[in-house]
Order: C-alpha cells, then structure tokens, then sequence
C-alpha cells in the first residue's frame, strides 16, 4: 500500500476559539479538519469549567510547512490569554494527493 | 419573612439544585451529558421567549414601556456600582473589575427563570412579559464592562468580537426569536405547542437546576483561589443590587411579584452571555475570578436566600 508523509497537527482549546482556529487552519493552507468535543483540564483550568462549554479538539492533516505556519499562528495569536495546546506528529497517510495545500496561500 | 425562605426552599427547583450539589459533595457517578445540558438550555430559554412573545402581544404598550426603561437604566447602572465598588474597596486591577463589572450588571437567565418559578410557588406571580427585561437587562452591562475596559489603553482582544458574542449569542437568538414567534402567533397559534413548551417547562427547570447544582458545587473548590473579597463581593452586591431592583421596579410599576422577579434579575451575575463576550473582548481578564464569583457564589446564593430576600422586600415595600 503506498503511503505518503505528512504531518498531524492537534490543536485541543477552549471552546471560545473554535470557529476561529478553524478559519485560520484553513486559511493557512489546511485542506480539510477533522472537529471533537473533548474535556479536560490544563494548566489553567478554567475555560473548560464553564457551563455547557467544553473544549474543542482540532485535527487536521497537513504538509510540514503549513503545519509550522499553523503552528506559529496559534502560539503568537492565542497562547498568552487562552487556554490552548498544539502538537505536531509524523503520519503515514493513504491518498496523499487529498492533503496537498490549495494554492490561494500556499 | 422566614415564611417565604421557607417556601422557596422547599419547592422542587430549588431542592434539585441541592440535590445536584449533594451529588457532587458524595462523588456520586450521577452525571448530565453535555448535550443534555445544552438541549435543556435552548428548551429554556426559546419557552421563556415564547411565553414573554404570547403575553406582550396581549400587554398595552403603555403597561411595558416604564419597567422596560427602569430596566435598561438598571442595565448601565450596576455595571458601574460594581466597578466602583470593585475598584475601591477590593482594590482589584481595572481589567478583572471591568470584566466582572459586565457579568454583575448582565442577567442570569436561569436566576430569572428560578424566580419566576419561586415568586408564582410562593403565590405572587411576576407579570408575563418580564422575558422582554431579561432580553433588555443582557446587553447593556456588557458593553459597559467593555467601554471601561477600552477606554484605557491597547487590549488582546476585540471589542467589536465580542459585542458580536453578545448580540448573537445564543440566549439572546432563543428569547428575542422566541419573543417574537409567540408575539407573532398569539396563543391560539402557539396553542398547539403549549403542550411541549409550557406543561413540561418546571420538569425540565428541575432537571436543569440538578445540572446546574452539580457546576456550582464543582466551582466551589475554587473559593480559595479567589480569596474572601470576592466571596463578600459575591453576596453583597447581588443584595444592594437586588434591593435596588426591587424598588425601582414597584416604582416602574411593576407588581410585588414582578418587582420581585426583577430584583432577581438585577442582583445575579451571568454566566453564559457575559463569560463568552468577555473571553473575546478582554481575554487578560482571569476567568477564574469571574465565572467563580458568578457561577460558584452569587448563583447558589440567590437561588437558596437571595430571591426570598427579594420577595419579602417587595412584599414590604408595596404594601
């Protein structure tokens, strides 16, 4: 089966910024995200105890240069104020021709 | 006196708030999904909008206007004694005041809906159209909160993001759009969803007041972290500003009932509207401060003492 490499970028935040992380995951070249509800708890531990407000899990599939520019836009953006974590992982993916970045920005 | 505190205890909202702390207190696995939570929200807050809609088409326009003007200079006052009061006596930075400011001047819907619950238990019904005050009490506080904040200085968030929040946030979407769907229909037209929206409404307040019983007990661990100011702040400001609801409501002419309701509206803190415009346009602020003083202390404290108080002085001052 042939594979092809690219990144895994989750970004898990309070629920205020999800409409807006995903704008900018697009807008940075993402070709598609994949969006859960999650709970749980970090360093700031509020956000995430608002009633009837969960954190949100952002995934999406990228090469590593849009990874890098999602990644920096999420720390320089979000990381002072907000409650808010980003990872990066090596994936072996199906299909690689799907995640290639669109070109408006690319 | 003792009378009222006795009868708003005992009625079967109020219980199933202690019910849901209780819970939390025992670790009981007891647990309301989210969606559940949210699914109950909007069934709230579109049944209030939709009785306040079905009540004002049936209201004279006259009857409306001077408690809807009382209300909204309630809106822009509170937010300012709260600052004020914040600033002064808790020293506290004008950032985490201005944000608090706008939760203690905005309304909690779910404060309303117990006390309309409790005033019509305890025998004085508020009148039909007090969802319309709820709708008018949100915003102003908020943008007032904001307009402090702004008014000094660069800020990390967006102030135009955050009027957004609040003007499309969705207990403003459900009570305005209910309002006007009942005001629309009438109640022959809402007649045939009656059976839905108004016959299951308590049942569901309970269930709801369980959840909300179980979140502020769970806020309760963070008392400590937010120091003994803010947990006097948390019950004395609700009492000066409930106090001050109540009389200009009779004032406005409103009855013993509603005056009291009012008095409800005005003393309690948002959660839900307030919190969300607040993270977007002034994200400096700490949201411990706030969501623990609205949610873990001036809730639970209205709900068990604060809304008899209301009552009582209603009940005094109109007679």
């Amino acid at each position: 089966m042939q594979t092809v490499s690219y990144r895994l970028v989750t970004i898990i935040s309070e629920r205020t910024l999800r409409d807006k992380l995903i704008d900018a995951v697009h807008r940075l070249g993402a070709t598609g995200h994949t969006l859960a509800d999650v709970k749980g708890e970090g360093s700031r531990r509020h956000g995430l105890g608002m009633p009837g407000v969960s954190a949100v899990k952002i995934e999406t599939v990228v090469t590593s240069e849009v990874a890098d520019r999602i990644a920096s836009y999420v720390a320089e953006r979000y990381f002072e104020h907000h409650s808010v974590i980003v990872y990066l992982q090596d994936v072996e993916v199906l299909r690689g021709s799907k995640y290639a970045p669109h070109n408006d920005e690319a | 006196m003792l009378d009222i505190l006795l009868t708003s205890l005992l009625s079967p909202v109020v219980l199933a708030f202690a019910l849901g702390a209780l819970a939390v207190a025992v670790k009981s696995d007891l647990e309301i999904p989210e969606p559940l939570y949210q699914a109950l929200s909007i069934y709230l807050l579109l049944a209030i909008g939709l009785k306040g809609g079905v009540a004002l088409s049936k209201t004279p326009l006259g009857e409306v206007v001077g408690p809807v003007g009382a209300t909204f200079a309630l809106g822009v006052l509170t937010p300012l004694t709260a600052y004020t009061v914040l600033r002064r006596l808790g020293r506290m930075d004008r950032t985490n005041a201005a944000a608090l400011a706008a939760h203690y001047g905005s309304v909690s819907a779910v404060t309303f809906i117990a006390a309309q619950a409790v005033a019509a238990y305890a025998g004085s019904p508020s009148e039909g159209f007090m969802p319309a005050l709820v709708a008018v009490l949100e915003v102003p506080a908020i943008i007032v909160g904001l307009l402090i904040a702004y008014a000094r200085g660069e800020r990390a968030g967006s102030w135009q993001e955050a009027l957004r929040e609040v003007v499309t946030g969705r207990s403003i979407v459900l009570l305005v759009g209910g309002m006007a769907i009942g005001w629309v229909a009438g109640e022959e037209g809402t007649a045939a969803v009656a059976p839905f929206f108004v016959a299951g409404f308590q049942g569901a307040l309970m269930l709801f007041l369980l959840d909300m019983g179980m979140t502020a007990a769970r806020r309760l661990r963070d008392l400590r972290s937010v120091g003994p100011f803010l947990v006097a702040f948390g019950v004395g400001m609700p009492i000066v500003h409930g106090a001050l609801g109540v009389w200009v409501g009779l004032l406005a002419g409103l009855s013993v009932g509603g005056a009291a309701v009012l008095g409800a509206m005005v003393s309690s803190a948002s959660y839900i509207a307030a919190p969300a415009a607040i993270r977007v346009g002034l994200p400096e602020a700490n949201p411990a401060y706030y969501l623990t003083a609205s949610l873990g202390i001036t809730f639970p404290f209205n709900l068990t003492v604060g809304i008899p108080i209301y009552l009582a002085l209603a009940e005094w001052l109109g007679a």
